[in-house]
């Protein structure tokens, strides 16, 4: 019987033993170097009288991966092929929060995209899946571009944003602020947008007694709390941006529980008191919440110019957009404003040419155009690009408008960290909304769960 | 000759069980495989990842227990294992409760074709994606929602609310889906036990004038233990390691009224990308869930035997 039982083991255990080498084999690398900066032309192309990098005259396939629900990306390559004929794209799309758990794998297999939308930025690089755009910075003299277009997507030897080596780009630039409903504001009294934060109160508290649902916004947890939106937006009109940046961007000794913050955050918590937002809000994820604007409720509703596009379809010309503003009249004006990032993978095949793409969708005056008109964002590019017309009263008027009144650029505080948005800021916001949670607490909590995170 | 033989007869003997038992294991050897490869490979890999510090791609650095006691830091853990176990209730004791009654009156009552239309009826949760389900449920219990215009539309206004975002009901609402989905199971598997029992018990216990509902106490329910027993560790282990419905309806809010450990596992594993924080939760949770199963399964083993 023991000479049995014995045999059975070892057969069990030569299968498992076998098994689990196999799956070794078949696991991530457990040690990948970080790559370094790619100068030599992909195998395909044929050297270029040109000094720049681009997509040679040979016939490539750029393998790209975008974001579902947004098509302008690909409209974009199709023009770009009209005007290449030789570049063709296969191109896969993915939702964005399945982006976060797909980009590592994707970035890391054997055929990496030369484009990828990049949920975030910071551990890939790290990771050394992401290639240093240093060089086509360099060659296509986007080092000369508006400061703040490229910072974001800057990392220095510490790992921290905001500046050192660049390793994204951005096909557009978003700019958020408050949209409202012109016919619900005119009807509350409102003839211009308001310039400081008690002005804005004061038409919220009409909205209200009128009854009217003074502010639309989303908190479920499966989109991620909205009212985020409206905090961080409070946070620049009460304090200076770059403590907030600095936290965001993970410097040494940065902290979110400031005494400017902690009034932002009373000022939030006293519009949840007083019924501004709706009572539902907890169940309403981001697409219910735009629909609801769009179908005339809520005066106003915290959102970024990505969202042009649905509410001139919902409410053309009814529609209009403005900037936070700031606690004290003549202040700055300040706004989360960040690029719709992309990245090649270290290892693309055709890293030139997605450089050349990133160059060609900033600079080329038919798609700034499509980038426009498919988004509402800013393009970017160089100071004195063209300047892409928009039809007349659609939102995206009022919002390229705005550009040019920000003092200051935020990212958003829920990328400060990797689950920063779905640990910290959505539950204590949603307890806020609850009643189980006061402006004090909810800093210090998430400053608690910031800690936690940086600390693993 | 007698002599002889005895020492050959057990050697053939023994060849025979050792054939036998070869071919055996040659028969099972696919299904070993596959078990192998899905099921013991990623186990032992969640045991090996849980003592390493990784982010899914990058190097992987020994840490030992130190994810075990960094786990304990996640936010709202205890809450999280009080949320599973209070889901015990709905996806777990309601739904077998339930069924076993549903059960029970179709098999007497409902034998024909209203009986199999009804167990379809019932069963059918089972087999819709529950992503849609999911969607759908959340369109039920919006504010503006079907139940909220049905309370509204019987003067029940006061109750509306915006269920599944309401930090009291969020976790009973979430329930309710649960027990949407498992009873069918449920039912289904009892119903097959009750096709089992011997009917001259239920003959003898009307002669002696026994009600229904004694019936179902004094036959119906001692002769189903096993087939409860298979009930009630399905459905625990649903509860204990739940995710897809929580993540579905609620993903773990308002708040983290509904957040179950399923949710922190696949935070940590796919949002922070932890993966050693999420392997080492992920066996604390497989310890909770096997301390729970074992008394049942040694309870229901007992009164099977």
């Amino acid at each position: 019987m023991n000479k049995k039982v014995a045999l059975y083991w070892l057969i069990s255990l030569l299968i498992l033993a076998s098994m689990l080498l196999s799956a070794c084999g078949g696991t991530p690398a457990t040690t990948v170097a970080p790559v370094a900066p790619v100068t030599e032309a992909p195998a395909t192309e044929a050297p270029q009288e040109a000094a720049l990098p681009n997509c040679g005259t040979d016939p490539i396939l750029m393998n790209v991966v975008f974001e579902t629900g947004w098509d302008m990306p690909t409209q974009l390559t199709e023009e770009f092929t009209k005007q290449f004929p030789n570049v063709t794209w296969n191109i896969s799309m993915e939702q964005f929060a399945n982006l976060i758990t797909t980009t590592p794998m994707l970035l890391s297999s054997d055929n990496p995209p030369d484009l990828i939308r990049l949920p975030t930025m910071v551990s890939f690089a790290q990771d050394g899946l992401l290639k240093s755009l240093d060089e086509y910075a360099q060659a296509f003299g986007w080092n000369d571009w508006p400061v703040p277009q490229l910072n974001q997507n800057r990392l220095d030897e510490n790992w921290v944003r905001g500046s050192g080596t660049l390793y994204a780009m951005g096909l557009n630039y978003s700019m958020t602020g408050v949209f409202y409903n012109k016919k619900l504001a005119a009807q509350i009294g409102m003839t211009e947008p308001p310039k400081t934060v008690a002005e804005f109160e004061a038409l919220l508290a009409a909205a209200k007694a009128a009854g009217l649902q003074p502010i639309m916004e989303w908190g479920s947890a499966k989109s991620g709390m909205g009212l985020a939106f409206p905090l961080q937006n409070l946070m620049a009109a009460y304090g200076p941006v770059e403590p907030i940046n600095d936290w965001i961007f993970q410097k040494v000794g940065a902290t979110i529980d400031t005494p400017s913050n902690l009034i932002a955050a009373q000022h939030l918590q006293d519009w949840i008191e007083k019924g501004y937002f709706p009572p539902d809000i907890n169940a309403i994820e981001y697409t219910d919440a735009a629909n609801r604007f769009g179908n005339g409720e809520g005066v106003f509703t915290f959102n970024g110019d990505w969202q042009n596009g649905g509410y001139d379809a919902a409410m053309s010309g009814n529609v209009g957009f403005f900037l936070f503003p700031p606690a004290e009249a003549g202040g700055g004006y300040a706004a989360m404003s960040a690029p719709l990032t992309y990245g090649i993978a270290a290892k693309a095949k055709h890293a030139d040419c997605a450089a050349f793409f990133f160059n060609w969708a900033a600079t080329n005056e038919t798609a700034r155009q499509i980038n426009v008109d498919g988004m509402g964002s800013n393009p970017g590019g160089p100071v004195g690009a063209s300047v892409p017309t928009v039809a007349a009263g659609s939102v995206t008027i009022d919002t390229l408008a705005a550009g040019p009144l920000l003092s200051g650029a935020m990212d958003f505080i829920a990328n400060a960290t990797s689950s920063i948005f779905a640990q910290g800021w959505t539950p204590e916001l949603q307890k806020m909304v609850g009643g189980q949670q006061d402006a004090a607490g909810l800093l210090k909590a998430v400053q608690a769960e910031y800690l936690r995170e940086l600390s693993q | 000759m007698t002599s002889d033989n005895h020492p050959v007869a057990p050697a053939l003997s023994r060849w025979n069980i050792r054939r036998e038992s070869i071919v055996g294991w040659l028969f099972i050897l696919p299904a070993l495989l596959m078990y192998a490869f899905f099921v013991l490979v990623p186990f032992l890999f969640t045991i090996l990842y849980s003592f390493f510090r990784w982010n899914g791609v990058g190097p992987m650095t020994w840490v030992g227990v130190k994810n075990y006691i960094s786990v304990l830091q996640v936010p709202n853990l205890v809450g999280t294992i009080f949320n599973a176990f209070w889901l015990v209730v709905w996806f777990s004791f309601i739904p077998v409760g339930l069924g076993l009654i549903v059960a029970s009156v179709i098999y007497r009552v409902a034998t024909g074709r209203f009986g199999a239309v009804a167990r379809t009826v019932l069963f059918l949760p089972q087999v819709i994606a529950l992503v849609a389900a999911g969607i759908i449920w959340g369109w039920l219990l919006a504010l503006p929602g079907l139940i909220n215009q049905m309370l509204s539309a019987i003067g029940l206004d006061a109750l509306t609310r915006a269920w599944l975002g309401d930090f009291n009901w969020a976790l009973p609402s979430v329930g309710m889906v649960g027990i949407w989905v498992l009873l069918g199971f449920c039912i289904v598997l009892l119903q097959t036990g009750m096709g089992k029992i011997d009917p001259s018990f239920y003959e003898s216990a009307r002669l002696d004038g026994a009600s229904w509902f004694q019936e179902f106490l004094a036959i119906t329910v001692p002769l189903l233990r096993h087939e409860i027993g298979v009930c009630l560790t399905v459905t625990v282990i649903a509860a204990l390691a739940a995710f897809d419905i929580i993540w579905v309806t609620t993903a773990g809010g308002p708040g983290n009224a509904t957040s179950v450990p399923g949710i922190q596992i696949y935070i940590l594993a796919f949002t922070q990308r932890s993966i050693g924080l999420a392997s080492a939760l992920a066996v604390m949770l497989m310890a909770l869930v096997v301390i729970v199963i074992l008394p049942i399964q040694w309870l229901t083993r007992e009164s099977a035997q």
